[in-house]
């Protein structure tokens, strides 16, 4: 049977780019279907009805959510090339140790950098730079998290690259002096293909932050 | 080289008990560690720089975190026996989604209703028992919520139950008339070895919370 592969999305979102970007290192042929977040389609709601949000991985009718078990769902089905996540155990637990921290420690201050301003948008520009730095100490020399190849955690951190101009302009900061090691990476990252077809331009991304933080009235 | 296989962690901690079944299950010998959270080891501190928190699982030397990490490096490391995790992909997609389900919601409703009291401790109990609920839909019929093997969600999850008497205590409700079919699947995972040896005596948990409570509920 030929495999139908859909991906439920908001062009914006970094968790849905995570996904977006694993299809695309194997090669995966899939339909992408736009989201409307304040008018979620039918589909969305019975395919995620616990949490009701994006993306949403359906592979011949059935659901996978949560952006990073996507990732490692799409790694074991198409397991044939392009390996995401490590074969040793060892190497395994410490990507999803990262992954872990990513999604902890960074969607929090990343959120109110663009949610908010004055003194809260400055402590979280603080977390976010701190959170920024220790990753930056882990990825040491490599050129990727995963080493010398393109993996887990780069992926997941991608989606936070997507950002960082957004970022950098809301909050008057510049990541780069602060991490020069990792904006490298993330560079690396940005030029990989499967992360250009997946990515909108910085440009939009922009104007899509500062529609929100009139909503937001920021 | 033999396996040296270290756990440092904290008798009530839900999270630690995670880990202990994972090892049993798997027939992994190893040391228990117990911590004192207020003076922590300068082993665990070492091991576990970025969080500084139990559990941590130290193998031939070398440290792993996060207790649902240590329980999939369990499962991939000692492979040929009681397998933990499901090996079709699409369950295992199922599985990891309800212990992340757990792991986001469970802990912080069930922090409400031990730790507050009033008006945030009401709402703190429906937030709970809904969380609950939703575990005992999907658990549904089935023995196990992996089907008719205990496995991932199971681990992920029993451990809340020795903390099920202090909530009861503290909040004044039973679990049980409102989950009933969630507790005839823990009575089917405590009659299990592995976790009857890694669980602790609830009442033992209640006096232990008793006294956390006072921190944050002066009376």
């Amino acid at each position: 049977m030929a495999d139908k592969v859909i991906l439920l999305d908001f062009w914006p979102s970094p968790f849905g780019v995570r996904a977006r970007i694993a299809l695309r290192e194997k090669g995966v042929e899939f339909e992408y279907r736009e989201e409307n977040l304040r008018d979620k389609s039918p589909l969305l709601l019975q395919m995620n009805p616990v949490y009701k949000k994006i993306p949403v991985l359906i592979h011949n009718g059935k659901p996978v959510c949560e952006s990073m078990n996507v990732v490692q769902y799409i790694d074991e089905v198409w397991s044939d090339k392009n390996p995401i996540l490590p074969s040793d155990p060892y190497q395994r637990a410490q990507a999803r140790f990262w992954v872990d921290f990513v999604d902890t420690k960074l969607y929090e201050p990343a959120d109110k950098i663009w949610q908010t301003k004055g003194e809260e948008q400055e402590t979280a520009k603080k977390e976010y730079i701190e959170a920024l730095k220790i990753l930056e100490s882990e990825l040491g020399d490599k050129p990727y998290f995963g080493g010398d190849t393109f993996g887990f955690v780069d992926i997941a951190m991608t989606g936070y690259y997507s950002w960082f101009e957004a970022s950098e302009k809301l909050a008057n900061f510049s990541i780069e002096p602060e991490c020069p090691t990792l904006m490298a990476s993330a560079k690396r990252c940005l030029q990989r293909e499967s992360v250009v077809k997946s990515l909108h331009d910085s440009e939009k991304i922009l104007a899509f932050a500062y529609k929100i933080r009139k909503i937001y009235c920021v | 080289m033999a396996n040296e296989v270290i756990l440092l962690d904290f008798w009530p901690s839900m999270f630690g008990m995670r880990t202990r079944i994972a090892l049993r299950e798997k027939g992994v010998e190893f040391e228990y560690r117990e911590e004192d959270l207020r003076n922590k080891s300068p082993l665990l501190l070492q091991m576990n720089p970025i969080h500084k928190k139990i559990p941590v699982l130290i193998h031939n030397g070398k440290p792993v975190n996060e207790s649902i990490i240590q329980v999939q490096y369990i499962d991939e490391v000692w492979s040929h026996k009681n397998p933990i995790l499901p090996s079709d992909p699409y369950q295992r997609a199922q599985a990891r989604f309800w212990a992340d389900f757990i792991d986001k919601k469970l802990y912080d409703a069930q922090r409400k209703v031990w730790a507050t009291k009033g008006g945030e401790q009401e709402a703190g109990k429906k937030d709970f028992i809904e969380i609950l609920k939703t575990l005992e839909s999907e658990l549904g019929d089935k023995p196990y919520f992996g089907g008719d093997d205990f496995g991932y969600v199971d681990i992920a999850l029993i451990g809340f139950y020795t903390w099920f008497p202090a909530y009861e205590k503290f909040a004044n409700f039973s679990i049980e008339s409102e989950v009933p079919k969630l507790i005839a699947w823990v009575k089917k995972c405590l009659q299990r070895e592995s976790v009857a040896k890694s669980l602790p005596d609830p009442e033992k948990v209640t006096e232990f919370v008793s006294e956390l409570r006072k921190k944050f509920v002066p009376e």
